[in-house]
């Protein structure tokens, strides 16, 4: 049997093997009736997908199969002397049943990419699924922080030796792990849509509501009516674990003036925090001792929904989570299908997406540096100067794709529809004439501006090693003078041909982050200059879709540049019309890790300009 | 350079702003007390200046035709009926599973018809992402340019009596895509299962 290494590239696969002889194994598909590869110890066993069909022998799983004692020390190594800095991406997949002799398990996976570009290192870490448990490698890797968070919220994997595992996206005491395969929603209808009630001769029209004895979203024990739990209710007790923790941490034992500190909580309806978010932040008079951001208040469980889905039905859902950028979200999904697919794209499809793309970016980085103006105190003036231009590109995706902000315009193999009459000359003019000057305007009243300068400059550095430790990404990872664009490390599409430069500032301050959107501006109108004279006529699709396509199984990790960052989907695919695992990797949420270290020292008032700095939608970090 | 020049350029930025906003403003008088004018996105978008809001609902935009809000069935202009044969696929695609199809049956026989016998799409759930309307193989569903859907009480289930629409007013919405083949990707009623 040929070994593939997946996306890995092979001499990692033999460095690993010289240095951890017999302790790895390749995650594939074992071949049916391969004798040896069944009976060996727990180390030596493969990834595999919960079959449904015979379709689950092709060998698709990607990177190697770890034992969870040996975790740290692989990581290290392909950290510092395979030069995989970045634990980019890390969850985990919930198989319930007994396969081909691996018992039932949660398979942990860690997403691990070079600066200098390439394709990713994926480990795969199982535990058994009763008392999960698993090394925790935050305090070497602090990426995996809130990834961490998420694994153990999710599926009720422990990490030993977390600083501070606590639920990310549901509340403490929450009834358990969502997203493990054998939990059920309240609404729960099938396992997965398409649901056969909906079909001809299929039943009655119901409301979703009319499914629970309650009338609402709330799962009840057999001994407990509605009000009674409505009024025991301690809401306070989910806390607990929060302020214990906001007390305990970064405490300096041997301070001089004994001084009181307090605790605040700004949000989660806070206007500065773009949504619903909160940080429960510890002050001494006005100096922010530490600060926890506490998520979850937007969690729309879009992974579950995800999984219940069929592959189609999920694009216009990738439309809400950062419903700024709709496009790219689609097209991160996409392109994440089209990998497991192995489909061609038509040149025009790529050019439109590329398009796209960029518009998304010019819009997302004009509102944020915009919105930033707000939250240092300029008001509205800022933003709405940025509203303006995005109106105008709102005007062109609506008449493409229909919508202003829901887009739902990547299909796997192409776009969704051809451009209407017009459409390019209009983006032209758009491109050349007027967004050079409105963006000039705007670049020179805000970076211009004495006062902002004085607001902004050397508030809340990050540090180039730092923010690779931390995984952030994107223009908080450039103004650190880290020159990292996915669009540049790992070509997407045809961003090849385009001729554009990875933008980088120095000082990773407030400054920079709002400064670098601009620099990144100028080379998306460059890109766009060039998409738009150079895109070719012809088809848009290359495939006839199946309403219920299926995706051939396997695994993949797609990812794209966002405007916020890396944007990553991660799938599984079981054959079947349904994802088996869904994962997002949220630009947003992980931007957010380095936020306590950010904001440590700082004045209370520099926590909302650093916040604004760092860009983030909480339809994304919720999801 | 002078410390206070950076300030300065932001104010006189925002005054030309503000005093722009009234010139466009009195410039658009005749037209608002005509009752409205259509702003839509066309090349001249690129040159517009002044305040971009719009006096609704005295002034209305200009839909795109691809614009989509709640679907809408097709009533066939030669026939009379809808156009809907029941094949289910949208209520197949749809994302959030808010259609509903029951297929006529002939009384004798028990054999399925190529109509729908009911047929309901709970509006409050609908998504508008247009996904039915694409891989329609009829042309029987579309997606409608009314946006002002809003009701006291929740509708529930509409019928397609309610949601259907004459041939003619496709073609008004459509005008580009109307009369051409089918541009959906579906299928047709083959599905892999």
């Amino acid at each position: 049997m040929v070994a593939t290494t997946g996306g890995m590239p092979p001499e990692v696969w033999q460095s690993l093997q010289a240095r951890f002889p017999g302790v790895l194994r390749l995650a594939e598909v074992p071949v049916r009736g391969d004798a040896e590869t069944y009976g060996q110890p727990v180390e030596h066993r493969m990834t595999r997908a919960v079959s449904r069909s015979s379709l689950m022998n092709q060998p698709r799983y990607e990177g190697v199969l770890v034992h969870a004692r040996h975790l740290l020390d692989v990581l290290r190594f392909v950290r510092d002397e395979l030069g995989y800095a970045m634990l980019s991406n890390l969850t985990a997949t919930d198989y319930p049943a007994s396969l081909e002799g691996i018992p039932p398990h949660i398979d942990v996976v860690y997403h691990l990419f070079c600066l200098e570009g390439g394709g990713y290192v994926a480990l795969h870490v199982h535990t058994a699924r009763d008392g999960a448990i698993l090394p925790s490698v935050t305090a070497e890797f602090p990426s995996a922080n809130l990834q961490e968070r998420e694994v153990w919220d999710m599926f009720g994997v422990q990490f030993d030796g977390h600083p501070d595992l606590r639920r990310l996206l549901m509340w403490e005491g929450f009834d358990g792990f969502p997203l493990r395969k054998d939990w059920r929603e309240v609404y729960y209808e099938e396992e997965h849509k398409p649901f056969r009630s909906r079909f001809p001769g299929g039943g009655n029209p119901l409301y979703a509501e009319e499914r629970t004895p309650a009338h609402a979203n709330l799962r009840l024990s057999a001994d407990l009516s509605a009000d009674e739990l409505l009024m025991d209710a301690d809401f306070s007790e989910a806390d607990q674990r929060l302020y214990e923790r906001m007390l305990s941490a970064d405490r300096e034992p041997d301070k001089p003036l004994k001084t009181d500190e307090m605790i605040l909580n700004m949000g989660p309806h806070h206007p500065s925090t773009h949504g619903v978010f909160r940080m429960a932040v510890r002050l001494d008079g006005e100096t922010v001792k530490h600060l926890e951001p506490v998520f979850g208040y937007l969690h729309r469980c879009h992974e579950k929904i995800g999984e219940r889905n069929t592959w189609l039905q999920n694009i216009p859902f990738t439309d809400r989570l950062d419903y700024i950028n709709g496009m790219t979200n689609n097209l991160a999904y996409c392109l994440a299908m089209e990998k497991l697919l192995g489909w061609d794209i038509p040149e025009r499809a790529e050019y439109l997406r590329v398009i796209m793309s960029e518009f998304s970016r010019v819009v997302n980085h004009m509102l944020a540096a915009g919105f930033f103006s707000n939250e240092i105190g300029l008001y509205f003036t800022g933003s709405l100067y940025a509203l303006e231009e995005r109106e105008l590109v709102l005007d062109l995706f609506e008449s493409v794709a229909g919508g202003r902000m829901m887009f739902n315009y990547m299909r796997p193999g192409g776009v969704a529809r051809d451009l209407p009459q017009g459409w390019l000359d209009q983006a032209r003019v758009l491109v050349r004439d007027r967004l050079p000057k409105k963006v000039r305007q705007m670049q020179s009243f805000l970076l211009d501006n004495e006062i902002v300068r004085a607001r902004s400059a050397d508030v809340g550095i990050l540090g180039g090693e730092e923010a690779i430790a931390c995984g952030v990404t994107g223009p908080v990872l450039r103004a650190s003078g880290v020159p990292y664009d996915v669009r540049r490390a790992e070509p997407y599409g045809i961003y090849e041909r385009f001729d554009f430069d990875v933008v980088t500032r120095e000082h990773g301050d407030v400054f920079d982050r709002v400064a670098l959107r601009f620099d990144e501006i100028w080379q998306s109108l460059r890109i766009l200059e060039q998409a738009l004279d150079a895109i070719p006529e012809g088809p848009v699709q290359s495939h006839r879709l199946s309403p219920r396509m299926l995706i051939p199984p396997g695994e993949t990790y797609g990812r794209i540049e966002a405007p916020k960052g890396e944007l990553g989907f991660y799938l599984v695919s079981d054959g079947g019309a349904n994802p088996y695992r869904y994962h997002i990797r949220a630009t947003s949420l992980i931007n957010l890790t380095p936020l306590s270290q950010l904001t440590r020292g700082v004045k209370i008032a520099d926590i909302v300009a650093i916040l604004g700095s760092i860009d983030l939608t909480m339809g994304e970090v919720d999801r | 350079m002078i410390v206070g020049w950076g300030v300065l350029k932001t104010l006189v930025m925002t005054l030309g702003h503000f005093v722009m906003t009234y010139v466009e403003d009195v410039q658009a008088w005749t037209e608002r007390l005509g009752g409205g004018r259509l702003r839509g996105a066309d090349a001249s978008a690129a040159r517009r200046r002044g305040i971009f809001t719009i006096q609704y609902p005295a002034e209305r935009r200009a839909l795109p035709e691809a614009y989509r809000n709640l679907p809408f069935f097709v009533i066939d202009a030669e026939t009379s009926q809808l156009r809907c044969t029941a094949c289910g696929i949208c209520a197949q695609i749809c994302p959030v599973q808010c259609i509903w199809i029951e297929r006529a049956t002939e009384p004798e026989s028990g054999r399925p018809r190529r109509y729908p016998v009911s047929y309901y799409l709970d509006t409050s759930l609908c998504m508008t992402c247009g996904l039915c309307a694409e891989f329609c193989p009829f042309d029987a569903i579309k997606m409608d340019h009314d946006y002002e859907v809003a009701a006291y009480r929740r509708p529930g289930f509409v019928s397609a009596k309610e949601l259907a629409k004459p041939e003619s007013y496709d073609a008004e919405l459509h005008p580009s895509a109307y009369g051409a083949s089918s541009t959906a990707s579906g299928d047709g009623e083959s599905t892999e299962d």
